[in-house]
């Protein structure tokens, strides 16, 4: 029965209360443990189209007759576009139409960034429409730019008023602690590159408007182009089959979207606007940059007594402000607790999510912080954190937790430091360190999902998600398959397209698994009862003592065992469809994820260069589904967190707000030769209380904790304290140089 | 001009600017190369010419007169298989590159070892952090 209820609806940390309506979700969960299919590692259902380069990107789409877009953007960080004049455009070959500021959104006058998107122009090939870009005549006044996120927050420049938050008395905990550290973390804006840029194809089919998209949210697009063009949902339809990265920058249709559907109304064929990878490094998105200056305070015995931290968010134009506090509010469990987050708007490119946004900067400052405050006190790291783990989130009971058997795991990788600091020389210092993550990745309501069983036995799942690559698609099939019963190779996804299937959530905030895998169980459950219905008929046996075992129909007693291809051939072109939809949250309960990583690092004091060279990370995720594709999920996120740590960082020239690192060789993303060994471990224990499954996401948790894990190293190493991201080998010798007691270098 | 791709031979008119990625992909409509950057920074455009990896998208298709290997080109190549096998895929827009220039590699030297590997495999970005699913694969790719 469908039940309508309000509830907190939480993606990516942030929450909202919504009205919602649930399916009941009467299926209980599998037992803990490997089962047939689920919790056993399969290869990807897409793996091999993907590897052989015929799976179809956004980029490889060419439809007939299709013009390019090129957009053009803000020379300036602030300035407004008094006059726009589009004929010099119009006058060049090729060109076939032009599209100015309030055409279509996303496109404006005043730009509050170098790069932000002002006109747009399509032509039959895309160096014609760059060409028309350029030729774009505008009269720009420009404005006053502010580019330091203190400054902004000094003269009031902000988004929204500060968030604060407080419990106990902090002031009173730090001024009765035995000992207080105080320190301030700085965090670099760093850049997503998926290696797909952002990118959408558009053609107009009557009255109705097919878009071509590399997107993390099929039907957030469906959404947003809608009400941006004034027309019904239903005629938006959005395709995203395959999806070259996303990490967070492709929630939302985009000003490209935007321009290629208003273009391709204007000319009446379709057109396809791609960023270039320099665009895509100055307009796609950013991880901000953070300033915080924090405060801990402990008692002699190890005991946390009060956590403090004044956060900005230097957000750029635009973007949303993610919880940089959060790690020290939900971490451990100290009595006093004051944060205050400031959100600077400056003259530089937006905010997007990337992968745990906020906590991945607020876990790197409050990790490190608590390190020192144990060194300090001269206490074992470890133990620190276990005397200190909190056991609610803020008096709100967890759905499930077991960051005390992590750390159990953690112990054997832990004990390795005697031997890793002794493999020190007088130029390479070694050391281990660690850090603890929390973050959400609980999904929630509404995703739906249907199964189509056909006459020969195959099973497709029929959901309008997409895989950005997480392998979300291959974990649904394992899904369907365990509770149908049959192997995994009689289970195909069919997904990512808002017009041949039902809503599912977003591939972001950890939430494909969560939200859609329970959907896909219960729509196989479905299917599974009308075949069990269909069988009881056809044996004259009652439905109860049926089940579905290794693609055989079998009886409870054993007398009857039929092949299920074999059984269903009667079928004919008849089908069976089930449907099933993700049950709710449990309430009154925090659903998060946990881990901790243990990171072996060499530093050379000579030159200042940081190698990772080991990392262990075991993380609390409830029920695994697919181990193989988990163990990537935890490399990618690791890997992608020593670039943020060591060698990412946009730069930006000060005078005049412009990127300066717009290519994929100024901004220096990991390569295969930075990969540490990496040992993972997953604790697997199914959440009782979430879902069917028991199942949480896994995108985001490993990127929290790694950058305070290699700062912790770092200081294990050389005893050298590093206070910014990343750690380049100007900081690295800035910080021995400090730890030698010499005046630093600035 | 003339271009000989995966053992075909193909006459193709494209202005003196037009790269060799723009060719294969537009001309040819063999869209398993890859375009990300565009300037040479990150792999994904990798095809070989006379066996040696080349970065499609800044080479002149004019400039080429040996014959050229894409993905296309290597779809029953071992590697294929490995890389499947390995995980060694995550998002796949990088994939074809990796697997072009990983068979340039092991033509080159059959058994490679993780130095070599990391050597050859270097100038192919993978932002999904595939690599250690990459090593593993061409490190058993003959199993």
């Amino acid at each position: 029965m469908a039940r309508l209820i309000r509830t907190e609806k939480e993606v990516e940390g942030r929450f909202e209360e919504v009205w919602l309506v649930v399916e009941e979700d009467p299926l209980s969960q599998w037992p803990a443990g490997p089962r047939d299919v689920v919790g056993r590692a399969a290869t990807r259902k897409d793996a091999l189209e993907r590897v052989r380069g015929e799976a179809r990107f956004t980029a490889d789409i060419r439809l007939p007759g299709m013009l390019h877009a090129a957009v053009l953007r803000s020379p300036y960080a602030h300035a407004r576009a008094a006059r726009v004049d589009l004929a010099p455009a119009l006058a060049l070959p090729g060109v076939r139409a032009a599209i100015g500021p309030d055409d279509a959104p996303g496109l404006e006058t005043e730009a509050g960034y170098v790069g932000a998107p002002v006109a747009a122009v399509a032509a039959e090939t895309d160096a014609q429409a760059r060409a028309g870009a350029a030729a774009i005549a505008v009269e720009w006044e420009q404005l006053e730019i502010v580019v330091d996120p203190e400054e902004a927050v000094e003269r009031g420049l902000l988004h929204g008023e500060p968030e604060r938050y407080e419990r106990g008395d902090f002031d009173d905990a730090v001024a009765h602690a035995d000992v207080v550290v105080e320190g301030t973390y700085t965090t670099s804006v760093v850049l997503h590159n998926a290696l797909e840029t952002h990118q959408s194809v558009c053609e107009w089919v009557g009255d109705r408007l097919d878009v071509y998209t590399s997107t993390q949210y099929v039907w957030g697009v469906r959404e947003e182009v809608a009400k941006g063009l004034g027309i019904a949902p239903d005629k938006v339809r959005v395709v995203c089959e395959y999806m070259g990265g996303g990490f967070g920058a492709k929630n939302s249709a985009g000003e490209f979207t935007f321009a290629a559907a208003v273009l391709a109304r204007a000319t009446g064929r379709p057109v396809r606007c791609a960023l270039t990878r320099r665009e895509e490094n100055v307009a796609a998105g950013n991880r901000n940059g953070t300033i915080q200056k924090l405060t801990a305070a402990a008692r002699s015995d190890g005991t946390i007594v009060a956590l403090g931290g004044e956060f900005i968010n230097a957000l750029g134009w635009d973007g949303w402000s993610a919880s940089t506090e959060g790690p020290m509010k939900m971490l451990y469990a100290c009595d006093n607790v004051r944060t205050v987050r400031s959100t600077a708007k400056i003259n530089t490119p937006p905010m997007k999510a990337f992968r745990a946004p906020g906590f991945v900067e607020g876990t790197f400052g409050l990790e490190c912080i608590v390190d020192e405050l144990a060194k300090k006190l001269d206490l074992d790291p470890l133990e620190m954190r276990r005397k200190n783990d909190a056991t609610s989130n803020d008096g709100t009971p967890y759905s499930s937790k077991n960051l005390a058997e992590c750390y159990a795991r953690a112990e054997k990788h832990w004990e390795r430091r005697h031997e890793v600091r002794a493999r020190s020389d007088a130029r390479w210092k070694r050391g281990v360190g660690m850090a603890s993550q929390v973050w959400y990745g609980g999904g929630g309501p509404p995703s739906y999902a249907w199964t189509r069983v056909g006459s020969d036995g195959r099973i497709v799942v029929v959901t309008a998600m997409q895989d950005i690559g997480t392998g979300t698609r291959t974990a649904m099939a394992q899904i369907a398959a365990e509770e149908l019963g049959v192997p995994l190779d009689r289970v195909e996804v069919a997904l990512g397209d808002t017009a041949r299937g039902p809503y599912a959530t977003l591939s972001a905030g950890s939430s494909t698994t969560p939200s859609v895998g329970p959907a896909v169980r219960a729509a196989a459950a479905d299917a599974k009862r009308q075949i069990v219905e269909i069988a009881a008929q056809r044996y004259d046996l009652e439905e109860r003592v049926l089940d579905i075992r290794d693609a055989t129909i079998v009886s409870a007693d054993g007398n009857l065992s039929v092949d299920l291809t074999e059984f269903l051939s009667m079928l004919g072109n008849a089908q069976i469809l089930g449907k099933g939809a993700r049950g709710p949250n449990p309430t009154g309960m925090s659903v998060l994820t946990f881990g901790v990583q243990v990171v072996e690092v060499a530093v050379d004091v000579e030159t200042g260069e940081v190698r990772v060279e080991r990392v262990a990370a075991i993380h609390d995720v409830g029920r695994i589904i697919n181990p193989l594709g988990a163990e990537s999920q935890v490399e990618g996120g690791i890997i992608q967190g020593i670039g943020h740590t060591l060698s990412e960082q946009r730069l930006l020239d000060p005078e005049t707000g412009r990127v300066l690192t717009t290519t994929l060789d100024a901004y220096r993303v990991p390569t295969i030769a930075d990969v540490p060994e990496i040992v993972c471990e997953f604790v697997d224990e199914p959440d009782a209380h979430l879902t069917n499954l028991g199942s949480k996401g896994l995108g985001e948790p490993p990127i929290v904790p790694i950058a305070a894990a290699i700062g912790n190293a770092i200081r294990d190493a050389t005893g050298a304290d590093v206070h910014g991201l990343p750690i380049t080998r100007e900081e690295m010798l800035r910080a021995l140089k400090e730890r030698r007691g010499a005046p630093a270098a600035v | 001009m003339k271009l000989v791709v995966n053992g075909e031979e193909h006459v193709v008119e494209v202005p003196v600017e037009t790269s060799l990625a723009e060719v294969l992909r537009d001309e040819l409509g063999l869209t398993g190369t890859k375009v990300a950057c565009n300037e040479g920074h990150c792999g994904a455009c990798t095809v070989q010419v006379d066996g040696m990896p080349v970065l499609s998208c800044i080479t002149l298709a004019h400039t080429v007169s040996g014959r050229v290997t894409t993905i296309e080109g290597l779809r029953d190549h071992p590697l294929v298989a490995a890389f499947v096998r390995a995980d060694a895929v995550q998002c796949g827009f990088c994939t074809p590159g990796q697997v072009v220039s990983a068979a340039a590699l092991v033509a080159a030297s059959p058994e490679p070892t993780v130095d070599e590997i990391r050597h050859a495999m270097a100038g192919n970005i993978c932002r999904c952090g595939t690599y250690p699913k990459i090593e593993e694969a061409i490190l058993h790719w003959r199993d």
